[in-house]
């Protein structure tokens, strides 16, 4: 889906600024109320997750194989417990801690590497570009997942390298997104101004072009994070991610694959979190969309 | 329209030149040995020398390309060291099991993602909008290896309506019932995401049309509502939808990963997760570069067809 709402042609294109941008958006945004469920929900899950060491958890890695395949509301397990006897509810919010900040970082990386690549193309233009934006088209050649795959077949599984290829794989859209932004900012008035200044050009780059680009990163972001969580728990899924003992809700996943038929609550407790956390980062992701762009509503 | 043909097909040669560049690449960045990981670890050293010479592996990484790509170009992808049998073999026959799934994903995408995106945006602000709004952005977001094995539970466990794993060959002794019969939950399990992403777009790009002049004009000639939305608003619409059907492909075919492992199904997904776990680099090279070729080649029919459809772009 980031394909489709990262798409360049849905990027603003003008850098006009409104005053006190920050405190409008967060009005429109608090007026969305599928938006607010979903920022309600997300703030529970990162706190759970933030507070899991503090919280009167069973040992994630504690297992009781006279206790195993426990339904979901058995005695001491809120959740049940998984096929080596583990609680699920403790597994759920370790898991958590890993799934959201593997997501989080790869979000993180694939955002600043596309945008300095973005930026830079759609700033210096010409061959900078035309060789930049050649290599982010290569990228795009690939199936998403596929690529993703690729890459830890070379670099071989587990959770880190997960995490590097799926922001890999997301660098093509923010370079898009962030490049076409750029080009339209080139030639607005407040660049020329600073042209005539006589700034430097990294200085416009950075001080003048980066915050108008901003917004654009941020709409990217929030319609990309979901998806990069998703997919890393995906890799996770096939056994590409997180190596045990590491526990992220794609491992759990995998593991309750196996007991689906005696019991599947063991899949569908991560599933449902995944889930859960990725419909509140779409809501979440279209309000604000529509708070900082609303032409694009 | 010829001039603008020629400028598309030829974007796709430096694209394809990169993309072999890349699957090329991963070879030399494979840790170790790149001929003892082709052959595998029992593999003795004669073997081992007779490979380096067969690839050029001596030679520097630019011959090896050239030598890499006249052999792939010939149709030689090497020879699989865990299946013991021609890689091209194998991804063909993989392959041909992954089209199945993703075409069949795609026609249900495509039909779901449009009706969804039509009807909620001629119903704005009603309920229906608000189901399928709501409806799409759940199909998004709901991972596909889940709603996999949730289909499993309910509809193979649970009801028994449908086999919970394995596939029948399209064209194999077993009549096309039986096909469609172990089709339908992989297939519809696929499709769902990318269903999402075309509804949004329909919708968006429809409600855009029917607000235009010509939308209006039509209406008021006093032409049928049924005939206004189709003839007029939705023939306006769907070419801004048929590029990102391409794009979707994309999604189908890396999302087939996940749901051939879950389904039991032969495709060149699951053979490539089982070939990096067995190291066999041979046969995820390959797999990796008949897929991505394909999806080049889908992309392009995609913006083919995007420009037959509207004259703004293969006269712009």
């Amino acid at each position: 889906m980031s394909a489709a709402t990262a798409s360049p042609d849905q990027t603003p294109d003008d850098g006009v600024v409104a005053p006190r941008r920050g405190a409008t958006t967060w009005r429109r945004l608090k007026r969305n109320r599928l938006s607010v469920a979903g920022l309600i929900v997300l703030a529970v899950v990162v706190l759970l997750a933030l507070l899991a060491p503090l919280l009167p958890l069973i040992d994630p890695a504690a297992t009781n194989p006279a206790n195993r395949l426990q339904p979901i509301g058995s005695e001491g397990h809120l959740l049940g417990t998984d096929h080596l006897g583990r609680d699920l509810l403790s597994r759920l919010i370790w898991g958590g801690r890993t799934s959201l900040s593997v997501g989080v970082f790869a979000t993180l990386i694939a955002a600043s590497i596309g945008s300095l690549i973005g930026l830079v193309a759609g700033f210096f233009g010409g061959a900078t570009d035309n060789s930049l934006m050649r290599g982010v088209d290569v990228l795009m050649a690939f199936p998403y997942l596929l690529l993703a795959i690729a890459l830890v077949a070379v670099l071989g599984p587990g959770l880190v390298n997960a995490m590097i290829a799926i922001s890999i794989v997301n660098i093509p859209f923010f370079a898009r997104a962030v490049r076409g932004t750029t080009v339209s900012l080139v030639s607005s008035e407040y660049v020329d101004a600073a042209r005539a200044l006589a700034f430097s050009r990294l200085r416009i780059l950075f001080r003048e072009v980066l915050p108008n680009v901003m917004p654009t990163i941020i709409i990217t972001m929030s319609t990309t994070v979901g998806w990069m969580i998703t997919e890393t728990a995906g890799l996770s899924f096939l056994g590409l991610g997180a190596q045990p003992p590491t526990s992220d809700w794609g491992a759990m996943l995998g593991a309750g694959r196996e007991f689906i038929t005696r019991a599947p609550h063991v899949m569908i407790v991560p599933g449902s979190a995944i889930f859960l956390v990725v419909i509140s980062l779409n809501f979440v992701g279209d309000g604000l969309r529509d708070a900082l762009d609303p032409r694009l509503k | 329209m010829r001039s603008y043909v020629v400028r598309r097909v030829l974007q796709v040669i430096p694209v394809t030149f990169g993309v072999t560049l890349l699957v090329f690449a991963m070879m030399l960045l494979i840790p170790g040995d790149p001929a003892r990981a082709i052959l595998g670890s029992y593999a003795t050293p004669e073997n081992v020398a007779t490979l380096e010479r067969q690839l050029a592996l001596d030679r520097p990484p630019h011959i090896q390309y050239v030598t890499w790509l006249g052999n792939v170009v010939t149709g030689d992808f090497g020879r699989s060291y865990s299946l013991n049998r021609p890689v091209l073999d194998e991804i063909l026959e993989r392959f041909s099991a992954t089209l199945l799934l993703a075409g069949t994903a795609l026609l249900i995408t495509v039909l779901l993602g449009l009706i969804a995106g039509i009807v909620a945006a001629v119903k704005q602000h009603r309920w229906q909008d608000r189901a399928f709004t709501v409806g799409a952005l759940v199909g998004l977001s709901i991972p596909s290896f889940w709603l996999a094995m949730i289909f499993i539970v309910v509809f193979a466990l649970g009801l028994g309506w449908f086999p919970t794993s394995g596939m029948r060959p399209a064209f194999g002794p077993s009549g096309p019932l039986t096909v469609l019969h172990h089709l339908v939950l992989p297939a519809t399990a696929l499709a769902l995401v990318a269903a999402g992403v075309i509804a949004r777009l329909t919708r968006s790009s429809m409600l855009e049309v029917l607000r235009q002049d010509y939308v209006r004009t039509a209406t008021a000639k006093g032409i049928t509502r049924r005939s206004v939305i189709m003839r007029h608003a939705f023939r306006n619409a769907v070419v801004n939808v048929v590029p990102v059907i391409g794009v979707q492909v994309g999604f189908l075919l890396g999302g087939a990963v996940y749901v051939e492992t879950v389904f039991g199904w032969p495709g060149i997904g699951r053979m490539l997760v089982t070939a990096i776990g067995t190291r066999d680099i041979l046969l995820v090279q390959g797999g990796v570069l008949l897929v991505a070729v394909t999806y080049v080649l889908i992309n392009l029919a995609a913006d083919l067809v995007q420009a037959a459809l509207d004259p703004r772009i293969r006269l712009g």
